[in-house]
């Protein structure tokens, strides 16, 4: 019997990995994530692979994040998606990267997994809608 | 410590798991789930918590199947207002009991907008110490704007990171109304954080959480004002244990340790529940930004913790936990087919109308709603 109302919110987890301080881009895509109506959780800075790994399982989200200027995606980003793996939590989860990769670089993750590169510029809304789109399925 | 925190919970699970099977359906995949979780699989857990918050389709089934597996943990809940340090001290319990063995399960409760339902879930930031530990198990909720339905989705929770095996399950949460106290009522142990020079904090305090606080603790006892606000609260504690006490917990709410009308029965129950001495709250200080004071305070969580067994009080509180629980779960169904009922009489507006009209009455509708329910609770008495 489903006596309740279903009530399913998309998750997101915006993770900042690696030596790269810069969070105003993941500040401000969390904001535009909480007011599209998903539950974002944010990593805070400096993480390593391990941590945001971690953080993505326990959190069970739909969706992860990593926002990525400081030009080390080729290193971390592996490393993120090697670690979900070992947990079973790869297949059913949304990869996206964001920030500064350069085209070959963006052929490579994609590659290994990552749905979608977001560069600088992109609309919010295309992202937004991007997961809409691509979130997904879960029993 | 990590014993089970109420005796005679482990042993009906046997009984408990059995009766399951055959009460609440459990399709063949939740099954693997919940073997995945009572193995080990955070995956699992995960999997399981986010299966709780949206209500989805057999959760029912398996927290059933979970629940013989529960009552080991011991169940803290933190509150306080927010920026008192509430995740901060959070991180530094978690790894202050990972420091001496005990893996941890931690619930940190966030308010959702109420426009769009979205949440920034931001308590994870402070969990600094424990990063890279997956034996601290993080979960951030958002209220999802339930009514009632947090403090169910949150005890769920908690029932899934206790039959995980987690030794310790802290709740955190914002303390900001009925909610929220619901919420970490569903704790064995109740702390509330106060940061010195709210004086007009405590002000607040007084009405609803003040009442719920095991004890009480000044964060970021470093800063001016510390002293007076450690004294207003003692003044306060002490106040609360005076002649009627009792009376200022009970016209609160069902779940109050000390209801003086509940209380004839458990006592007879229980017994020792009455001689024992009463718990009173201790007022301590910590600075959790350097981990000061957490030591105390876990020793004040497991003095507690001793205090409920050895009273036997964590049988009294229990129990009203549970009974509580069935209520709403009871609550919650009759108000379900109540509704679908409503819908097959033309739904709730035509009936506003009708009583608008003065064809009807709000009375007599909900008469005649009711009446075919009541009919087969009648019928199936015989």
């Amino acid at each position: 019997m489903s006596a309740e109302q279903e009530k399913r919110a998309i998750r997101c987890l915006v993770a900042k990995v690696g030596l790269d301080g810069h969070d105003r881009g993941a500040h401000v895509i969390a904001r535009a994530f909480r007011d599209a109506g998903f539950e974002v959780v944010y990593s805070g800075l400096h993480r390593a692979p391990d941590d945001i790994v971690q953080a993505a399982v326990q959190e069970d989200v739909d969706v992860l994040g990593i926002s990525i200027l400081s030009g080390a995606h080729n290193t971390l980003v592996p490393k993120v998606i090697e670690g979900l793996k070992s947990y079973d939590a790869f297949e059913d989860t949304l990869i996206l990267v964001g920030g500064i990769i350069p085209d070959d670089d963006e052929a490579e993750l994609k590659k290994l997994g990552v749905a979608e590169v977001f560069g600088p510029g992109t609309p919010m809304e295309e992202t937004v809608e991007f997961i809409r789109k691509n979130v997904p399925e879960r029993a | 410590m990590g014993g089970p925190a109420d005796d005679d919970e482990g042993t009906r699970a046997t009984a408990a798991e059995t009766s399951v099977a055959t009460a609440t359906g459990l399709s063949e995949r939740d099954a693997t789930l919940v073997e995945e979780l009572l193995a080990g699989s955070h995956r699992a857990l995960a999997r399981v918590i986010t299966r709780i918050e949206n209500r989805s389709p057999g959760y029912r089934g398996i927290v059933a199947a979970l629940h013989g597996h529960t009552g080991g943990a011991n169940v803290i809940g933190i509150t306080g207002s927010p920026g008192a340090g509430k995740s901060t001290l959070v991180d530094k319990l978690a790894a202050a009991y990972r420091d001496r063995g005990d893996t941890v399960g931690v619930v940190a409760v966030d308010p959702s907008s109420p426009y769009t339902g979205g949440a920034v879930l931001g308590d994870r930031i402070r969990m600094g110490s424990n990063v890279g530990d997956m034996d601290v198990f993080f979960r951030s909720m958002s209220a999802r704007g339930q009514l009632g339905g947090l403090s169910m989705a949150t005890a769920d929770a908690v029932k899934a990171l206790d039959a995980f095996g987690k030794d310790v399950v802290i709740i955190e949460t914002v303390g900001a109304g009925q909610n929220e106290v619901d919420v970490v009522r569903t704790a064995d142990t109740v702390a509330v954080l106060v940061q010195p020079g709210s004086g007009d904090d405590i002000q607040t305090l007084k009405a609803g959480i003040l009442e719920i606080g095991d004890v009480f603790v000044v964060n970021k006892a470093d800063m001016d004002g510390a002293e007076r606000t450690l004294a207003e609260l003692e003044e306060m504690v002490h106040r609360r244990e005076s002649p009627t006490k009792g009376l200022d917990t009970g016209h609160h709410g069902f779940e109050a340790p000390d209801h003086p009308d509940g209380g004839a029965d458990e006592a007879s129950a229980d017994g020792e529940a009455d001689d024992a001495p009463a718990w009173t709250p201790e007022v301590l200080r910590t600075v959790a930004n350097t981990g000061d004071g957490v030591g105390a305070l876990i020793e004040t969580f497991d003095a507690h913790a001793r205090y409920l067994r050895e009273s036997g009080e964590i049988r009294a509180t229990k129990r009203q936990r549970y009974a509580e629980e069935i209520r709403t779960l009871v609550r919650s169904d009759v108000g379900a087919l109540a509704t679908d009922e409503i819908e097959r009489r033309g739904g709730i507006d035509d009936l506003a109308d009708a009583v608008r009209r003065r064809e009807t009455d709000p009375y007599s509708v909900a008469a005649e709603i009711v009446a075919p329910i009541a009919d087969c609770v009648e019928s199936s008495d015989r």
